[in-house]
């Protein structure tokens, strides 16, 4: 069981990266390109946690109360919502590239540029 | 490389980088057993000294405030990088796709999902300034106020009126409102520099209940930039895709 | 105190938003933009310098919102600002300076994004260098690149290859959160995100060597800036990524954004994982590797090559494998060589890239052949071209061959001479040849124009120059930035006390107990200690002999691709370099899932040949 979320981020880095590899749609290649960056971040939280913690919020629980740590959820945090928007910016390149050729295969746009 | 021959290589070199990268996180020490020092020292000295109860905030928009600067950085950029690209390509059309479905009807927004997100929109709007403006006591923050408050203005839209949404929503006016809230967010910690200190130092009152609306001084002032930020990109960002989308109905209609 | 630090982050980010902020405003006034964006580089440019002239004594620390740390453990974001650290900055505001001037004619209409989102970018790189806390690297590393895959979509110079940008942004994004992943699992082991606190951390002596998890935790953490530094197997990306982006974006790209790369690996190994891997043979043999590899084959695409951009592009993943030579050396002398390199590469390159956006600008086309003796009438951007050419062939007094010659008498520290001086020689003939090529056929009008492949030329003729085509006259603004770079790039090796500057900057550099004194204490050490004894940084006979030697034989490569077919004696229908063509196309295919399939096969060899080693 200590190792199990370890197991898991490599999983989800090995299915992500096979997509991508394999894929023949650019719009499934980003969605693919996002669940790599998903395993970063269970890596992240799985590096912070502690059993029997409560989380870092101090408002409602007295003040020395074992937390897990705070550091890797604000990282998390931050970058989810970066990772979002740095997605937009890909999708609308896909957008830009099946305007110009009408297709959104890797193989047929590599074809195309000469 | 032929697809076939793709998918073995990648195979082969996957197996060979998944049993490398596992061999080191066998290194770690085990789920659950955080060893510390960082995250223990600041959920013992934050509250105190910043008057916040929500360390995560405390982390992103004070410890570490230097970092989230950047990273609001990269959302703006990001969100002007869609920008820019989708409306260069307005008017721009190349020939026929070859995955379009032509000559099918699109049907219209049903009324259910007009009157929920008619209903939805206020509410929208409260929980998100909520979120915004109570980083330091609660699992809130900027980040998560802003895009809640973006969700209200993509509701207007699903709301059927998208003249509306486009109204309250001008192109121009978001970019000018998204690059505020980043350059706002530097500028308190110009302000910190202008007074000779540090960057981004804590200069405001401080208050004396921890975890009250007012306390925490610079953490609030920053969380309501990052919430404005964060809304004005993503609804940019909406906007523009939204455009493309209509505009490609246009010209099939 | 010392502000300076981060007034070379801020400035540049609150310019920014401010001319976003104002953008309706400067809509009309293009002259007020771009003198904005003009001012604030080059007001960055002079704060890195003055920075500079600081860094002697030791590293300017700059703690952020007043937390220092506390019996070793920080708990706050720093920058240490060192002068190899600051030099590189500096040449990078230098770089966005000279773009930024060239844009004031090139792009006849531009939407103030250009000016912000290139600002953005400089920031992004001035906070890569100065930064002492690995997560903070991270963010502007994040940060460089989202503002680099914006700015290589901006008004597309091809029609072609429209998925550079694509390939660029999806290849550079996976090596970014390897790097997260690198770091998430280092923080797991030391809890910590300073680099100095990690690096005491795993730097205490293990009898049995370092952790596997250390291991993997370095190559995790390299792979997004190997990935970003183009080294063979991750190259793939460049020439992609370069046919694609406006010409003043090329100049940062292939001028520092890739340098920038190897100056990351550098500084992870060195302020943190350098005691802890025990700076072990592998680690050379490894890295020496992969450089030379890399020298080898981004010289000969680049041989191969008609299209400018991509031929310049190609030229530059050489010459990273040439830097990460020079760093992999792991000695004070071989880690100065490669800042100078550096340098001076950057000073050369920046100026060939201007001289090409003219010769886009004025004759409408970046394909050699198309080009033959069209360039006659760019007389002083023929010379100028020239002489930048010859300064990428390491021609002596450029600052690229004492660079290149540091690297080469570093090499016999580690019994590697001969092997490099080869490698390094042969790479420089080669790319050598192939811009001296371009120079005498664009230019000049000698010889023959070369043979190609009919992809090719489709490639390289489609694109459409942003300001239209045939002008009269260079702008004065586009061709004084690259005359000025390539005579700085001469003038650099006559700044007095340069030698022993930058190596007393390198060994300062590699020293990890100092660092470690410095930022988690407070302590200026006086006199860092060398990892490997300080050689001599003087000029030799060998420098001069490499430097010329490779000169000379890229200028007979030059007139032989240029003349080989007035040669009596060659058999008919002899195609030279026919035989490597179908091997280079069917590489750099441009499908990304190849690219990415690289990336994981290279990173498993490293991974394998570290791991057996080291363990």
């Amino acid at each position: 069981m200590q190792i199990f979320p370890f197991v898991v981020v490599v999983w989800i880095l090995a299915v992500g990266l096979y997509g991508i590899v394999t894929s023949r749609h650019l719009v499934h290649l980003i969605v693919c390109l996002i669940v790599v960056q998903s395993s970063t971040y269970v890596l992240l939280l799985a590096v912070g946690y502690k059993t029997g913690a409560v989380a870092p919020y101090f408002f409602d629980v007295p003040l020395h109360t074992p937390a897990v740590d705070p550091v890797v959820q604000a990282l998390a945090l931050t970058d989810v919502v970066v990772e979002a928007a740095v997605s937009a910016l890909l999708l609308a390149f896909a957008i830009q590239a099946h305007k110009r050729f009408g297709t959104l295969d890797p193989q047929e746009l590599a074809q195309l540029k000469g | 490389m032929t697809p076939g021959q793709r998918r073995w290589i990648f195979l082969a070199g996957m197996a060979g980088l998944a049993a490398f990268y596992l061999w080191g996180l066998a290194g770690l020490p085990g789920f659950g057993n955080y060893p510390g020092p960082y995250g223990d020292i600041l959920n013992r000295i934050a509250v105190g000294q910043t008057r916040a109860t929500g360390v995560v905030s405390a982390i992103n928009f004070e410890y570490r405030g230097f970092d989230t600067v950047g990273e609001e950085f990269i959302l703006f950029v990001a969100a002007t990088g869609v920008a820019t690209v989708l409306r260069h390509l307005r008017g721009e059309r190349e020939g026929a796709a070859s995955d379009e479905a032509v000559g099918r009807d699109l049907p219209p927004t049903s009324e259910a999902v007009k009157m929920v997100a008619l209903l939805l929109t206020g509410p929208a709007v409260v929980m998100g300034w909520y979120l915004a403006a109570h980083a330091q006591t609660s699992p809130s923050g900027g980040f998560q106020g802003g895009v809640v408050l973006a969700t209200a203005f993509i509701l207007v839209y699903l709301a059927g009126q998208y003249l509306t949404f486009r109204r309250v929503s001008p192109v121009d006016v978001t970019d000018a409102v998204e690059a505020l809230g980043a350059g706002g967010f530097a500028a308190v910690g110009i302000a910190a520099v202008a007074m000779g200190l540090p960057y981004l130092t804590n200069f405001l009152p401080l208050g004396t209940t921890p975890g009250a609306v007012t306390s925490s001084g610079t953490i609030v002032l920053i969380s309501l930039f990052v919430g404005v930020e964060v809304a004005a990109a993503f609804v940019l960002i909406v906007v523009e895709l939204l455009d493309q989308t209509l505009l490609l109905r246009e010209e099939s209609r | 105190m010392d502000q300076l630090p981060v007034l070379a982050v801020v400035v540049p980010l609150l310019a920014a938003a401010a001319i976003s902020a104002l953008s309706k405003l400067l809509r009309g006034r293009r002259r007020l933009l771009d003198g904005a964006a003009i001012a604030t580089s080059a007001a960055v440019t002079v704060i890195l310098l003055v920075l500079l002239s600081r860094t002697a004594q030791g590293d300017v620390v700059y703690w952020f919102a007043g937390f220092r740390p506390s019996h070793g453990i920080a708990i706050g974001i720093d920058f240490a600002a060192g002068s190899l650290s600051t030099g590189l900055a500096a040449l990078a505001a230098l770089l966005v300076t000279a773009a930024m001037i060239f844009s004031w004619r090139y792009f006849e209409q531009v939407a103030t994004y250009f000016h912000a989102i290139m600002l953005v970018f400089l920031a992004g790189m001035a906070g890569f260098c100065l930064t002492g806390d690995i997560f903070d690297l991270f963010v502007w590393f994040e940060l460089m690149g989202v503002a680099a895959y914006a700015l290589t979509a901006y008004r597309p110079e091809e029609r072609g290859p429209l998925q550079g940008a694509l390939n660029f942004a999806i290849t550079n994004s996976i090596g970014a959160y390897l790097s997260l992943s690198g770091i998430a699992v280092i923080y797991g082991r030391t809890g910590a995100l300073n680099m100095a606190q990690i690096g005491q951390d795993i730097g205490r002596h293990r009898p049995d060597g370092p952790e596997g998890l250390v291991v993997v935790a370095f190559l995790l953490i390299i792979a997004g800036l190997l990935i970003k530094s183009a080294i063979v197997p991750f190259h793939f990306w460049l020439a992609d990524a370069h046919a694609v982006a406006p010409t003043p974006v090329c100049v940062l790209f292939s001028g520092v954004m890739v340098e920038l790369g190897l100056y990351g690996v550098a500084r992870v190994y060195w302020s943190m994982f350098g005691q802890a891997l025990g700076h072990r043979p592998v680690i050379t043999s490894a890295f020496v590797t992969l450089g030379l590899l890399t020298a080898v084959v981004g010289a000969l695409f680049c041989f191969r090559e008609r299209h400018l951009k991509r031929l310049l592009a190609f030229s530059t993943i050489s010459h990273a494998g040439m830097f990460l030579t020079g760093f992999a050396l792991l000695t004070p002398l071989g880690l100065a060589g490669a800042a100078l390199y550096v340098a001076g590469h950057a000073l050369v390159k920046a100026s060939l890239f201007l001289c090409v956006g003219i010769v886009l600008h004025r004759l409408g086309s970046v394909n050699e052949t198309a080009l033959h003796g069209q360039g006659r009438r760019l007389r002083v951007t023929g010379v100028v071209f020239t002489l930048a050419a010859l300064g990428l062939s390491d021609l002596p007094p450029f600052a690229t061959f004492l660079g290149k010659g540091w690297i080469e008498d570093s090499a016999s520290a580690r019994g590697l001479t001969w092997v490099i001086v080869v490698v390094f020689v042969g790479a420089s003939v080669l790319i050598g040849g192939a811009v001296l090529r371009v120079a005498g056929g664009v230019f000049y009008g000698l010889g023959d124009p070369p043979g190609e492949a009919p992809e090719m030329a489709r490639e390289a003729s489609e694109e459409t120059s942003e300001t239209g085509q045939g002008r009269n006259r260079t702008p004065r603004s586009m061709i004084v930035p690259a005359a000025v770079l390539v005579v700085a790039a001469i003038g650099l090796v006559f700044v007095p006390h340069l030698g022993p500057a930058v190596e007393a900057g390198a060994v300062r550099f590699e020293d990890q107990a100092a660092y470690n004194a410095t930022v988690l204490s407070g302590v200026r050490v006086a006199h860092p200690v060398a990892i490997a004894p300080a050689q001599s940084t003087g000029i030799t006979v060998a420098d001069v002999a490499t430097g010329a030697g490779s000169t000379l034989g890229g200028l007979v490569l030059a007139f032989l691709a240029l003349y080989w077919r007035r040669l009596p004696g060659l058999r008919r229908g002899f195609e030279p370099g026919r035989g490597l063509a179908r091997p280079i196309d069917r590489f750099q295919s441009g499908v990304v899932n190849d690219y990415v399939t690289w990336i994981v096969i290279g990173l498993a060899c490293l991974g394998g040949a570290l791991a057996f080693s080291i363990r």
